[in-house]
């Protein structure tokens, strides 16, 4: 079975503007692989090139084993994606926008089909509602909807949370669960917000300046490196007192109320609560708070 | 696919307000004249042929329906280029500004076959447009002013006989549809270079003043080029109301509309082909 989606060597520029150096990239089916980058890290550019809108400067795209450059209809036929902001047109009814577009990928436009996509997003109310009158959320739930009429195999989401609220984006990601779970789907999410790829992803990248910096499995990448741990304390004044006095001075981050917040490498957990047990400071929880976020800020500054 | 991509772009075009723009000026604009020519019509007959009065006699009913459909199109032409580059001019760069050329172009049909499907749309909603001046000017002209000769005054007048004029109104309209394609076309390439609706319009409708003017300007420096500009060929449609028609020159300018129609396309789908999609 070859690779849903195989970037080698892909680069684009712009003049002396590199957007895309020299990336590659391999997802294989079933996965939901996470693709992340700071604003300006090229994912859109590479996205955009992986669905032929942007032409690149240099390497190849193999999708479902297939060349972009010669089976790009076919390919095509397969995909379904969203691409940065949800645009629609906005003049036409949310219906027949997935109507339109459903005809020209050649997917079942029934009434009852299309009513049927718009329910799984929690829009069927709204169908016939002008797209103009539509939330940015709502339009980001139609942009998930028109990119799943055809019943694609691989799903693109391009930042599909930005400028959702808190339920909009617990939605979205269970969406994203869901096709990969329920469906099947092998789905590629770009984003920059962590969190959303460390909930959904099974796999992931972070590029930044156009070049992967890591890959791998989600869980892999978050047990290596640095932890953030959160000492829970009913005597967080002593607790500083000691720990500003220790070898970790300088890795006491910032302090919570009944907390202090600590980077430290793994092995240097059990020494530091020890410490301060000796110290006869109280400690009611130690809570590693490493996350994706903080890995992500690490790797890419130390490449910038 | 091709017919479906046509279907979409014609379902997308007639979901637009701007489009039906040119319909609703046509069907005001035109039973006005009609009935303002009823009422006045001989004064402004009067007036348009005062100089020959003196050395004629013009009898019988001339104010009829043929003479206001021939007028009402020399009329229009002013006005109707304007009408079709607002469909045209907006169904490339309209795309881009709305951000849907990402959803458009991210489907499995090729972007020549997408170019070709918006150009189609706008050549069949410009020829409807012109379907629709000649159907009502004619119809409404005849049947409030009856049928009659037709009085042509150019460098010479020319009687048309009224069994001899229906026939030169068709052939007429359908130069009319050919001339008003070549603006739709030179607006669809303007469309396909920029990112919004107004550019391709104004820069369309400058094009043809400016070119109008050189080429009524008669200064010898022009001659070599005013016969390249489509303009100086979209007056054709009166050759055919001349007596005999000079058939080699109506071919010419049916020519030289058509080269800039299909160069138009042609250009077109070479700059979308190449287009990077960053809206």
């Amino acid at each position: 079975m070859p690779p849903i989606i195989q970037l080698r060597g892909l680069r684009k520029h712009y003049g002396d503007f590199v957007a895309v150096d020299g990336l590659d990239l391999t997802v294989n089916e079933g996965d939901v692989y996470g693709f992340l980058g700071p604003n300006g890290a090229g994912k859109s550019t590479t996205i955009r090139m992986m669905l032929s809108l942007i032409t690149p400067t240099a390497g190849s795209i193999e999708l479902f084993g297939m060349p972009l450059t010669t089976h790009r209809n076919e390919i095509l036929r397969r995909i379904g994606a969203i691409v940065e902001r949800p645009d629609f047109y906005n003049y036409l009814s949310a219906r027949r926008n997935l109507e339109l577009l459903g005809r020209l990928s050649g997917a079942d436009v029934s009434r009852q089909n299309v009513l049927r996509i718009l329910d799984i997003v929690g829009l069927s109310d709204r169908a016939e509602s002008k797209v103009k009158t539509f939330s940015h959320g709502m339009k980001q739930r139609l942009g998930i909807a028109q990119a799943l009429l055809h019943d694609p195999d691989l799903i693109v989401l391009d930042e599909p949370t930005t400028g959702l609220d808190p339920h909009g984006m617990v939605d979205i990601r269970r969406i994203i669960i869901d096709l990969a779970k329920e469906h099947g789907k092998t789905v590629l999410l770009s984003s920059h917000i962590l969190p959303e790829v460390e909930l959904t992803a099974t796999r992931m990248v972070i590029i930044n300046h156009g070049k992967a910096i890591v890959e791998g499995a989600v869980q892999d990448l978050l047990n290596n490196g640095r932890l953030k741990v959160t000492i829970e304390t009913t005597s967080v004044a002593s607790a500083l007192d000691v720990l500003r006095t220790s070898p970790f001075a300088d890795r006491v981050q910032s302090t919570g109320e009944g907390a202090v917040i600590l980077s430290l490498d793994r092995e240097e957990v059990h020494a530091a609560t020890q410490l301060l047990i000796n110290n006869n400071v109280h400690i009611n929880g130690v809570i590693p708070v490493r996350s994706l976020e903080e890995y992500f800020i690490t790797l890419t500054q130390e490449v910038a | 696919m091709i017919l479906t991509a046509i279907r979409v772009e014609l379902a997308k075009v007639f979901s637009k307000w701007r489009t039906y723009i040119g319909f609703i000026a046509m069907g005001v604009l035109i039973p006005i004249v009609v009935i303002a020519m009823g009422i006045e019509g001989s004064a402004y007959f009067d007036f348009a042929t005062q100089a020959l009065q003196q050395a004629f006699t013009f009898t019988g009913n001339l104010m009829n329906g043929y003479t206001v459909g021939y007028i009402l199109l020399g009329m229009l032409y002013v006005h109707v280029p304007l009408l079709v580059t607002l469909v045209a001019g907006d169904i490339l760069a309209g795309e881009a500004t709305g951000g849907t050329y990402r959803l458009l172009l991210t489907r499995p049909l090729s972007r020549t076959t997408m170019v070709t499907a918006k150009f189609i749309a706008t050549l069949l909603t410009t020829n409807l447009l012109v379907l629709f001046m000649a159907a009502l000017s004619l119809a409404l002209g005849t049947l409030l002013l009856g049928t009659g000769e037709l009085v042509v005054i150019r460098s010479q007048i020319t009687i048309l006989a009224a069994d001899d004029v229906l026939w030169r109104f068709v052939l007429a309209y359908g130069f009319a549809a050919l001339a008003m394609t070549t603006v739709s076309s030179v607006a669809f390439l303007f469309s396909s270079l920029v990112e919004n609706a107004i550019g391709p319009i104004m820069t369309t409708m400058a094009i043809i003043i400016v070119f109008t003017i050189i080429s009524a300007i008669d200064i010898p420096m022009f001659d070599h080029v005013r016969p390249l500009f489509f303009t100086t060929h979209m007056q054709g449609w009166k050759k055919l109301f001349d007596d005999p028609i000079i058939w080699s020159d109506v071919f010419i300018s049916g020519g030289v509309l058509l080269f800039h129609i299909i160069a138009c396309y042609v250009g077109a789908v070479v700059i979308l082909r190449r287009k990077d999609i960053l809206t």
